[in-house]
């Protein structure tokens, strides 16, 4: 092979990713003075997944109104514009190593190779594909994800099907039956196997019950029926091990099967670069300062744990943007070693360890929906922090602000945080 | 006296709000809202629920660009404004912000582009 032919250049910071965490990250970056940073996106424009999110809700805590999904992308496509910060669009990044050299392509530059001084992972993550559900059946036209059909009406302008039924109640899923019910679809029903919904209140409030669509809880689709278009699905309802109980088998026609069963991270990239990721999360393992692994790697948004709300993901990208700034700058102190367990009431939590003595905001989900219950951060039997929740459920990402006080404890105390529900 | 439980909408918290409504149905007391605005929000809904429309138009290159009303418009009207939307064309080239529909339905609610095209 020639290698000389590869082109190479340098950059002191690449973004891989140019959706709503990357473009905050590299703005962050910006912010603090660094002016060689390269955005690397694979769609024909910035704004990620936003640019199909044309419902509002976005931006109540990051700007203080409500916007739609692609007016808040606007909001950072445009500062990265006015900033100045370089960014290359059809761009596909095919790897990373572990001295932070990132091979990218396009159909312009051919392979190239950049060296990095830092990198930022914000792929964000994909939707649970039909083939990871096993449902019996044909495999007729007429089944979608709920983002792909997202897709086809708000960006395309097609509508995908006139009868629907949607399987999950993420999110994505509760968003498309109003969009699909607006366009003029029939939206019979929302299958979800939990017993609660994996969705927002307020959007099974406005998507679904403004339009009286039914919310099967404990239901899920047990066949497809159809064989070269979908003519309708059997769905029953599941016993508390979620094994569907035929007695309840029930047949509704319909043309159309989204799935809105949950999200991904999309983390190829990270694991070829050799990074350990979280078994529950599906991302890196990060610190405080969402740095991976590997030393200069640092990772953000939907690629290191779904988030509910795009706000969060543009804020937890600007610590990853700080942070590699402070890394290409020598000037970070890591000194403690810190691991934050969860005690699998609490699911997960992000960061994963601590390795600095500073304020940190650590994220967490629950495992299931939690009725006054008492969240509590501890050293062995030292409790450092608790508050009571009157409610907790899987669907919503918590915080809990750890004080500089309380890592500098739990460090001195065995370097073990725990968090759980009590 | 007559109770109603709503879940307020105004922001992705989501809280529980516990109405009072006297018998005109009339909102005398809420609780259960973190912030003024479910206060707001119960009292719209309990006497004149308001919803913002999110959408996509048409352009005249037969793409598609996104679309909002610039305020909340009545629910009952949500489905005719629907109507009113994908009977229009917008320009093939539209900028955020541009007013597409001027005063929807009389509501005083444009509908405006959300996106650039």
């Amino acid at each position: 092979m020639n290698t000389k032919a590869v082109k190479e250049i340098n950059c002191e910071l690449v973004v891989v990713g140019g959706g709503p965490a990357g473009m905050a990250a590299a703005v962050a970056a910006y912010e603090d003075g660094l002016r060689d940073i390269l955005i690397l996106e694979r769609d024909d424009n910035l704004g990620g997944i936003l640019r199909q999110c044309i419902h509002n809700g976005f931006g109540l805590h990051r700007f203080g109104e409500e916007l739609t999904g692609p007016e808040y992308a606007y909001r950072y496509e445009k500062m990265v514009r006015d900033y100045g910060i370089p960014f290359m669009t059809d761009t596909m990044v095919t790897g990373i190593s572990k001295d932070r050299v990132v091979t990218a392509q396009n159909t312009k530059e051919g392979i190239f190779k950049i060296r990095a001084g830092a990198v930022i992972l914000a792929m964000g993550c994909r939707e649970r594909p039909k083939g990871a559900l096993n449902i019996a059946g044909h495999r007729p036209a007429g089944i979608y994800t709920a983002g792909t059909a997202q897709k086809f009406v708000n960006m395309k302008g097609y509508m995908p099907g006139r009868e629907v039924v949607i399987l999950g109640s993420g999110d994505i899923g509760l968003i498309m039956a109003r969009r699909m019910t607006l366009e003029g679809a029939k939206v019979k029903a929302v299958c979800e196997l939990m017993p609660y919904s994996g969705g927002l209140a307020r959007n099974i409030e406005q998507c679904l019950k403004d339009f009286d669509i039914p919310l099967m809880l404990s239901h899920t689709v047990v066949e497809i029926h159809g064989k070269d278009r979908l003519t309708g699905v059997t769905i029953g309802k599941v016993d508390e091990n979620r094994r569907p109980i035929p007695e309840t088998f029930e047949y509704i026609p319909c043309d159309t099967l989204l799935l809105s069963c949950g999200l991904i991270p999309e983390n190829e990239l990270t694991k070829d670069a050799g990074i350990s990721l979280d078994r529950v999360t599906n991302g890196a393992i990060v610190d405080g300062d969402r740095e991976t692994e590997i030393e200069g790697v640092f990772a953000c948004g939907n690629v290191l744990h779904v988030h509910d709300l795009v706000d969060y993901v543009s804020e937890e990208a600007s610590i990853a943007g700080h942070a590699a700034v402070r890394f290409i700058r020598h000037e970070t102190s890591k000194t403690v070693n810190v691991q934050v367990k969860a005690d699998g009431q609490i699911r997960y939590t992000v960061p994963q360890k601590l390795t600095e003595v500073a304020p940190t905001r650590v994220y967490f989900r629950v495992a299931d929906v939690y009725r006054d219950k008492k969240v509590v951060v501890a050293v062995g039997d030292k409790v450092l922090y608790e508050k009571k929740k009157q409610k907790l459920a899987p669907g919503e990402m918590e915080t809990v602000e750890l004080t500089d006080k309380m890592i500098a404890e739990a460090a001195e105390l065995g370097g073990v945080l725990e968090f759980k529900l009590v | 006296m007559k109770k109603r439980e709503l879940t307020c909408i105004v922001c992705p918290r989501g809280c529980t709000l516990v109405c009072e409504l006297d018998d005109g149905g009339k909102l005398i007391s809420v609780s259960g809202n973190l912030c003024p605005r479910g206060k707001k929000y119960a009292d719209d809904e309990c006497t004149n629920p308001m919803r913002v429309v999110t959408s996509t138009v048409r352009c005249e290159d037969g793409a598609v660009v996104s679309c909002k009303t610039s305020t909340s418009i009545p629910k009952s009207l949500v489905l005719e404004a629907m109507k009113v939307i994908n009977n229009t064309k917008a320009p093939a080239t539209v900028k955020i912000g541009d007013v597409i529909i001027k005063n929807v339905l009389g509501t005083g609610a444009d509908v405006i582009a959300t996106s650039n095209k």
